[in-house]
């Protein structure tokens, strides 16, 4: 359906040849934007029915005081279906730190939170395929399991600035929710707006971007320069290209689309999405104000050697 | 009058719920006494951990995101 769309209206209204640069960046262009869009507002909405979006504040209430493992399992889990602003990883950080849950445990959930969420999930499946979703979501609750455990090997809590510890939290003296389906509505309505809002952004630059890859990049150019899985560099060069682009879990999915159609080898995209979504220089700026600089760049590395292990495993094996 | 504060430690949505607020108050002829509170720490103390958030007389009504008009507005009458 969105393909055809896409047909409609670059080849014939825009009178584009589907066999030129323009006209294929112009076909996918359409098609994605009206895909996910689509898809988003949707599954959002649901969610939003449901009431099933969680908030940070649930989910320091369900990790406080549990046993290690357990902790870091629902930190991963939860923080891949909280839909998380980095604007909030301070109080976020803080809060945790407050309800004694270990800092290897809130790693975890900073790492699996923008990497992986349900909204994503959903377009994951429905623009890569099951097999595909399913890899990107294993294995980057992998690496936040595994990287917030390798985190807490160092002691990272010599690192955290000293007025994060005096902090007390209060209880929150919360307004009762409004239940009716009336209420349910418009909070969902409400969520598709926040949400959409925050990021349409960076789905339509990722969208875009994917675009000029389909269109304009020759698959022999891709061959010859990004080189196949045998090309080893390929993959620490995805994780580095990743640190300064930064762009939402979402607005990655149509770029790793392109280059996926292009022949690039799956372990590459794999480390780019996860690099470009979790590993981003803005985002690490805003953590300095709980923690020192050595944790954060003890925080850059460690993610950065987990994505490029990944990218080496999936090459590998693919 | 009622009592609202703002927290948020000064990102955009922060001052945007603040101006919104102010703005519907002053159209709807209703007289608040509007605060900002921009220490993490006294953010915290009121359990909130997503900003920005509203307390209308202690008691936090909003966490999270920009909240829109019309749920101002029933806070205010």
């Amino acid at each position: 359906m969105f393909e055809s769309l896409g047909n409609l209206i670059a080849y014939q209204w825009l009178g584009l040849s589907p066999a030129s640069h323009l006209g294929a960046a112009a076909q996918f262009f359409v098609m994605d934007v009206t895909k996910i869009f689509v898809l988003l507002v949707v599954v959002i909405y649901i969610m939003g029915l449901l009431r099933a979006l969680l908030s940070p504040e649930k989910v320091r209430e369900f990790v406080r005081g549990k046993p290690k493992w357990l902790a870091r399992t629902l930190a991963i889990l939860l923080g891949a279906v909280t839909p998380f602003c980095s604007c909030s990883s301070v109080p976020l950080f803080i809060g945790f730190v407050e309800a004694g849950i270990p800092l290897g445990v809130t790693f975890s959930f900073l790492i699996a939170s923008p990497m992986i969420n349900e909204v994503a999930a959903v377009i994951l499946v429905g623009l890569l395929g099951w097999k595909l979703a399913t890899l990107y979501i294993l294995s980057g609750l992998a690496v936040a399991y595994v990287g917030g455990m390798i985190m807490e090997r160092f002691r990272p809590e010599r690192w955290v600035e000293e007025y994060v510890w005096k902090i007390h939290m209060g209880e929150m003296q919360r307004a009762e929710p409004d239940t009716s389906l009336a209420g349910r509505h418009h909070y969902a309505w409400h969520e598709v707006r926040e949400i959409v809002g925050r990021i349409w952004k960076w789905v339509i630059i990722g969208i875009a971007v994917g675009a000029l890859f389909h269109g304009f990049v020759p698959e022999t150019w891709v061959s010859e320069h990004l080189g196949g899985k045998d090309n080893w560099w390929s993959v620490p060069a995805a994780v580095l290209l990743g640190v300064p682009l930064y762009s939402n879990a979402t607005g990655v999915i149509p770029i790793a689309e392109a280059m996926l159609g292009k022949g690039v080898a799956l372990g590459t995209v794999l480390a780019l999405m996860m690099s470009i979504a979790a590993l981003s220089l803005p985002e690490m700026l805003i953590l300095r104000k709980v923690i020192k600089w050595p944790a954060l760049a003890l925080y850059a590395s460690v993610l950065a050697v987990a994505f490029t292990l990944v990218g080496w495993g999936f090459n590998l094996i693919s | 009058m009622k009592n609202i504060k703002v927290l948020g430690s000064g990102c955009a949505n922060c001052k945007t719920t603040y101006k919104l607020i102010e703005e519907i108050a002053a159209e709807k002829g209703v007289d608040v006494e509007l605060e900002k509170i921009e220490d993490i720490g006294q953010i915290m103390s009121f359990g909130v951990m997503s900003t920005p958030g509203v307390v209308i007389d202690d008691k936090v009504v909003h966490a999270g995101g920009v909240p829109d008009r019309k749920t101002i507005g029933a806070w205010l009458d």
